[in-house]
């Protein structure tokens, strides 16, 4: 190449680069930087000490953890047959698309609200509950673990749908009918062909919905009981930002959920790659 | 090889809400044979083969392999039990297996022993060509390569019949020609039954040993290439046969003699002189005397490739060349004759555009029909 022509090439990446750089590595380097530093500037680990010296505060990584995982797992488990069920699509996919949007549009901080006056003790679904004799007495949705689990489950799981949806469908049909036709019955080749080539597609809706899940703020102050078994690892970094306002805590705080979130997307593409040998080849035609 | 003696479709009819993709396919497959569906782009050729296959559910008809009933519309044998082979159009091979395992698919499904799969992998690939490549992706391998393993795929499990839908299609023309050579060894190799779906005529002629011609979805013709080729049934089939010069024009007058029809038909702007061989019992002589005797229009027909650049005698016609494209052994020229006929001729003399030339229409093949549908 001559050097007239990668003069050309820099200039043209360089918008994008000097996007990238200001938009995602200069915070992070920043944070980074923050996490490792004492109020004067000077290089110590006292900061991570605090959040691991203090059982409080380490416990949030658990708390948070014990949130997103099983949420993630059950809006990702629970899209996988949705989206294989509709993946030729089916009467009404509309309308079933729009409802499932609506929740992703609507915003956590909406969602929560609703969720508390309808799920409530006296909320419609308590008395409903009541009125058809399934339970005695109202049953507490909210504040508590499972309000911030169901309303994480309620955003997280038309998310996961729809990018299921979007992945399973651009699957040829023909695969199945090959399938079909060298012997196989719907389960097999559910199991061989269409789930196999469903595996990416499942597992980068489980990262994202994960890191989504992992974040969680909102709905865990909300619907939960953020002063303890619903104090997750976003409401201590805040807690240390704008509570003690000592931010090379939070910076911490910070680099630890990515640290977290990018071992658990780790482990899920360590899966994908076992589950899934031919997409680490670029496919044509 | 699973043994069948009758391979039976009648009347094999499909419906898409009011579309009609298929009208009665009536069809006897012998053991061995190679059929090919031929027709243009979206006469029902898939459909036919995904009904045969039980991939479409069929609206009325049945599919029977001796006393065995495949499918008559209200119990089938399901896709997976039927024992046949299909290569899609665009391969469908899996993407997330290696090739070895894409051609052990089916075998390890019926449960066999993991060297049996192993060995009778090995033998298909080679039968494809294909040893060493087991271990390669699909996404790694180039159009012909994928081609032939969704071709082992298939043989690998020795099916009752094989369906191949426009297997070639996507290859480029040199390809696609090695490959067409390499199917019709393997089909000389194995004898097995197969189906093929084309577009071209060229591929049906080189592989059939019948040909159904179809369109909008029905039957045309069924005939060996040469019956087809030589004496296509109706004008649909002479034009997808090639038969590029179709005029049409009133009977003059008819002479029948023992082994066929001499007659002249007045085209626009000159008089054809055709010497129709239809021998005594030809459905097309009948209805061409009764159309002839009723001084009606029909529709003549002759290749490109017939007609003669210069001549004497009969049917010699004055043109004007107004295209001409150099094709190397023989030009394609268009002329025109008369007050606007078109004539498309193959000269390997050279030809000036704009020019005039004289060219002859032999007699004798010129096919007449006595109506645009139905001989
Ligand atoms: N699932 C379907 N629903 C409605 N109409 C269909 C369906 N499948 C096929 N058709 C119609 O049936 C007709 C025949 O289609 P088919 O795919 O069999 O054509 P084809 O001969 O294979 O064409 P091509 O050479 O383009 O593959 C077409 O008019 C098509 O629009
Ligand atoms: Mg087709």
């Amino acid at each position: 190449m001559s050097l007239g022509r990668r003069g050309g090439l820099v200039a043209l990446l360089a918008p994008a680069v000097v996007f990238i750089v200001f938009l995602f590595i200069y915070p992070f380097l920043y944070g980074l930087v923050l996490s490792f530093s004492d109020p004067s500037g000077s290089f110590t680990l006292a900061n991570y000490e605090r959040f691991f010296g203090d059982w409080w505060e380490r416990r949030t990584i658990w708390v948070t953890l014990w949130i997103s995982l099983p949420v993630t797992v059950a809006s990702v488990a629970l899209a996988v047959p949705f989206a294989y069920y509709m993946r030729r699509g089916i009467r009404g996919e509309k309308v079933i698309t729009f409802f499932l949007i609506v929740p992703i549009t609507l915003g956590t901080v909406l969602v929560s609200e609703g969720m508390l006056t309808y799920m409530g003790p006296t909320g419609w679904l308590n008395q409903l509950l009541m009125a058809i004799g399934v339970v005695a007495k109202p049953v507490r949705f909210t504040h508590n673990y499972w309000g911030v689990a169901i309303s994480l489950l309620i955003q997280g799981f038309p998310f996961s749908f729809l990018m299921l949806l979007g992945y399973i469908s651009g699957i040829s049909p023909d695969l199945e009918r090959a399938s079909q036709m060298l012997g196989a019955s719907r389960i097999q080749t559910f199991l061989r062909v269409t789930f196999p080539l469903m595996v990416p597609g499942i597992a980068i809706s489980f990262c994202l919905s994960f890191v989504a899940a992992f974040s969680v703020f909102p709905s865990a102050v909300l619907l939960g009981e953020p002063s303890g078994p619903t104090r997750v690892i976003s409401i201590s970094a805040y807690h240390w930002a704008f509570e003690e306002f000592n931010f090379n805590v939070a910076s911490a705080i910070s680099i630890v959920m990515a640290a977290i979130e990018l071992l658990v997307i780790s482990g899920v593409l360590v899966w994908r790659n076992r589950m899934y040998r031919g997409a680490s080849i670029v496919g044509k035609g | 090889m699973k043994d069948f003696s009758r391979f039976t479709i009648s009347e094999v009819t499909k419906r898409f809400g009011e579309r009609t993709a298929l009208a009665g396919l009536s069809l006897e497959l012998r053991r061995g044979e190679f059929v090919t569906f031929l027709g243009p782009s979206g006469c029902g050729k898939s459909t036919a083969l995904g009904c045969i296959a039980g991939l479409v559910p069929i609206t009325s008809g049945k599919i029977s392999i001796d006393d065995e009933c495949i499918d008559d519309g209200r119990t089938k044998v399901p896709p997976e039990r039927r024992e046949f082979g299909m290569v899609f159009q665009n391969y469908a091979l899996f993407p997330h297996l290696s090739v070895a395992n894409n051609v052990a698919f089916g075998l390890k499904l019926r449960k066999l022993a993991k060297e049996a799969v192993a060995q009778r992998v090995d033998a298909a690939l080679k039968l494809v060509h294909l040893d060493g490549y087991a271990d390669k992706f699909p996404a790694q391998m180039s159009g012909g390569e994928q081609q032939r393993v969704a071709i082992a795929r298939c043989i690998v499990l020795e099916p009752r019949l094989l369906m191949l839908d426009e297997p070639l299609s996507n290859l480029d023309a040199k390809l696609r020609i090695e490959m067409r050579y390499e199917l019709k060894a393997l089909h000389e190799r194995l004898h097995v039954t197969t189906i093929y779906v084309t577009h071209d005529q060229q591929e049906a002629l080189a592989l059939s040993d019948r040909i159904v011609v179809m369109q909008t979805g029905r039957v045309q013709q069924i005939g060996t290439p040469e019956e087809v080729y030589a004496s296509p049934a109706n004008l649909f089939v002479a034009d997808f046969m090639g038969f590029k010069n179709i005029w049409t024009g009133r009977v003059e007058s008819a002479r029948e003699s023992g082994d066929g029809i001499e007659y002249s038909v007045a085209l626009d702007g000159f008089t054809l002189k055709v010497r129709g061989a239809y021998r005594e019992g030809d459905r097309r002589r009948a209805a061409i005397m009764r159309r002839l005797n009723d001084r009606r229009e029909v529709w003549t027909a002759i290749r490109p490739e017939d007609v003669q650049l210069g001549g004497q005698g009969d049917n010699v016609v004055r043109a004007k060349v107004v295209q001409v494209e150099y094709q190397g052994q023989v030009s394609q020229v268009t002329a025109v004759a008369g007050r606007d006929t078109r004539i498309d001729l193959r000269p390997s003399a050279p030809v000036a555009s704009g020019g005039t030339i004289e060219v002859r229409i032999p007699p004798e093949k010129v096919l007449v029909f006595a109506d645009g549908e139905a001989g």
